[in-house]
């Protein structure tokens, strides 16, 4: 699976869009979802909490093992995916869509210009993490 | 180590994951574990099983010679007839968990696991005693083929691959030999997930063919992952994590595979066990339930109102309950509930009755 080209990536596997309104959508990348396995419980962030990057805020469980997800950028959580309770498997479905995890509204959208773009992520795991 | 069993060509054109197990390349699964399993409780998959170790004893004294080396009777057993044991040391500890297959009074087919083969024959070697010889035969594979259609699906592939079996007939835990031009077949109406099926033991280069039979049929390849969570919902033991050498049959929920009737048979282990059976043991097996979010695992602490009472030994995600269940063994009774320890938290686990299946 490709990795859209209007996506940006943190070196711990989460992607991040940039929307219309200015906030950012975040999920997990297709090497993410395919590493972990099947994904049995997501446990998404708290809305209206604060983020700054490198903080957990949410958990994705395989039946493998649980991995916490970090918040690529600083701002507030104002949304998350309300099908990952029941169907926590669209993450490895369609890691890029419909397995979108949580939203941002940023401190600063610039931010994201900080984290990687595709190929530089891919290069990443390539040379083995 | 990089073994590779005669499938392992098929593995990858089925588009298996292949992770090491015990140096054996082997796939956790084909794309998704979760689908695997269901299709075994549901219909059927197949398993390459080829990694195990098969060891053969014969010898006019094999049947007295196993009676002492296992915790179970193997005099009990009709020709062709399977039971399961421990291979137990002085201390009654685990050294491994089998299969035992009486084939005639002075021949059988013990089935181990992969990762306890060396210390298994070199134990089982240590303790020969009188006309009793043991072999490891090589050029075979093994499959296991399991779920409510797989003995129908196994006689469909069979007969497409001109090998005349009657396993529709074949009773639980009994075994049927077939010897062809190619080889000599074993299947067994055994196996490891809780369903109905068999483990066939093939010449190796009949196993492409089998499993690619099998695959026409509609019986589903399945890996590691989906034998974990098999395994564990039909409540079964998993050797290194459920059983080890430092605890007893009895304490790790299988004494019903210590047989005592016999005062008269001595093997190694007797006494500790006879008396563990006899008095009871503090230490021992609970099946727990998590009804929440979270997944108990090995190694997770099992605690009984804050007080640490023993250790996760398999856990994991059921797909059939759709929640998280665990084996653990503890030292004092938690059948009024229990606290696992995940992440830091101690979630409450409900004690419940094996097999986990029947819960549904």
């Amino acid at each position: 699976m490709d990795i859209p080209g209007d996506l940006r990536l943190a070196a711990t596997h989460e992607w991040v869009r940039i929307n219309d309104d200015g906030t950012v959508t975040v999920g997990i990348t297709e090497h993410a979802q395919e590493q972990l396995g099947d994904l049995v419980f997501v446990e998404t962030p708290e809305l209206d909490a604060k983020c700054e990057p490198e903080q957990a805020v949410a958990v994705v469980e395989s039946v493998k093992a649980a991995s916490d997800l970090y918040a690529p950028i600083a701002g507030t959580i104002i949304d998350s995916n309300p099908d990952l309770a029941d169907s926590p498997e669209l993450i490895n479905d369609s890691p890029y869509e419909k397995g979108w995890i949580f939203k941002i509204q940023p401190d600063d959208v610039s931010d994201v210009e900080n984290l990687m773009d595709p190929d530089d992520y891919t290069n990443m795991v390539a040379s083995g993490d | 180590m990089d073994l590779k069993t005669p499938l392992y060509q098929s593995h990858i054109d089925a588009g298996a994951k292949l992770v090491d197990f015990y140096g054996w390349q082997l796939p956790i699964h084909y794309g998704s574990q979760i689908d695997e399993h269901n299709s075994v409780r549901e219909s059927a998959g197949v398993f390459d099983v080829s990694h195990m170790t098969v060891i053969d004893v014969s010898g006019n004294d094999a049947q007295a010679w196993l009676r002492g080396m296992l915790t179970n009777d193997v005099a009990k057993l009709e020709p062709m007839q399977a039971l399961y044991s421990c291979l137990c040391n002085e201390g009654g500890g685990v050294i491994d968990d089998l299969i035992a297959y009486k084939l005639d009074d002075a021949k059988f087919r013990l089935i181990v696991n992969a990762g306890t083969r060396e210390k298994d024959i070199a134990w089982l070697t240590q303790h020969l005693k009188g006309d009793v010889k043991l072999a490891t035969p090589t050029a075979t594979a093994m499959l296991a083929v399991q779920g409510p259609d797989a003995v129908a699906k196994t006689a469909e592939a069979l007969e497409s691959m001109g090998v005349d079996a009657d396993i529709q007939n074949l009773k639980r835990f009994f075994a049927l030999n077939v010897v062809l031009e190619q080889g000599q077949w074993f299947i067994a109406r055994t196996g490891y997930t809780g369903e109905d099926g068999v483990e066939i033991v093939l010449p190796s280069e009949l196993a492409p063919r089998l499993f690619t039979a099998l695959i026409e049929k509609g019986v589903k390849p399945c890996g590691l992952g989906a034998r974990d969570t098999l395994r564990l919902e039909a409540g079964m033991c998993l050797y290194g994590q459920d059983l080890d050498e430092s605890h007893s049959p009895v304490q790790s929920g299988i004494g019903w595979a210590v047989d005592v009737q016999d005062r008269e048979r001595q093997f190694i282990g007797r006494d500790v066990l006879y008396e563990q059976k006899s008095t009871g043991t503090d230490v021992h097996q609970v099946a727990l339930v998590l009804n929440q979010r979270g997944i108990m695992r090995a190694g997770q602490v099992v605690q009984r109102s804050g007080k640490d009472v023993g250790t996760v030994t398999s856990g994991t995600f059921s797909p059939t309950l759709q929640k998280s269940i665990a084996l653990a063994r503890v030292n004092k009774p938690v059948v009024d509930g229990c606290d696992v320890m995940i992440r830091d938290k101690p979630l409450a686990a409900e004690p419940v009755g094996l097999p986990f299946t029947k819960l549904v």
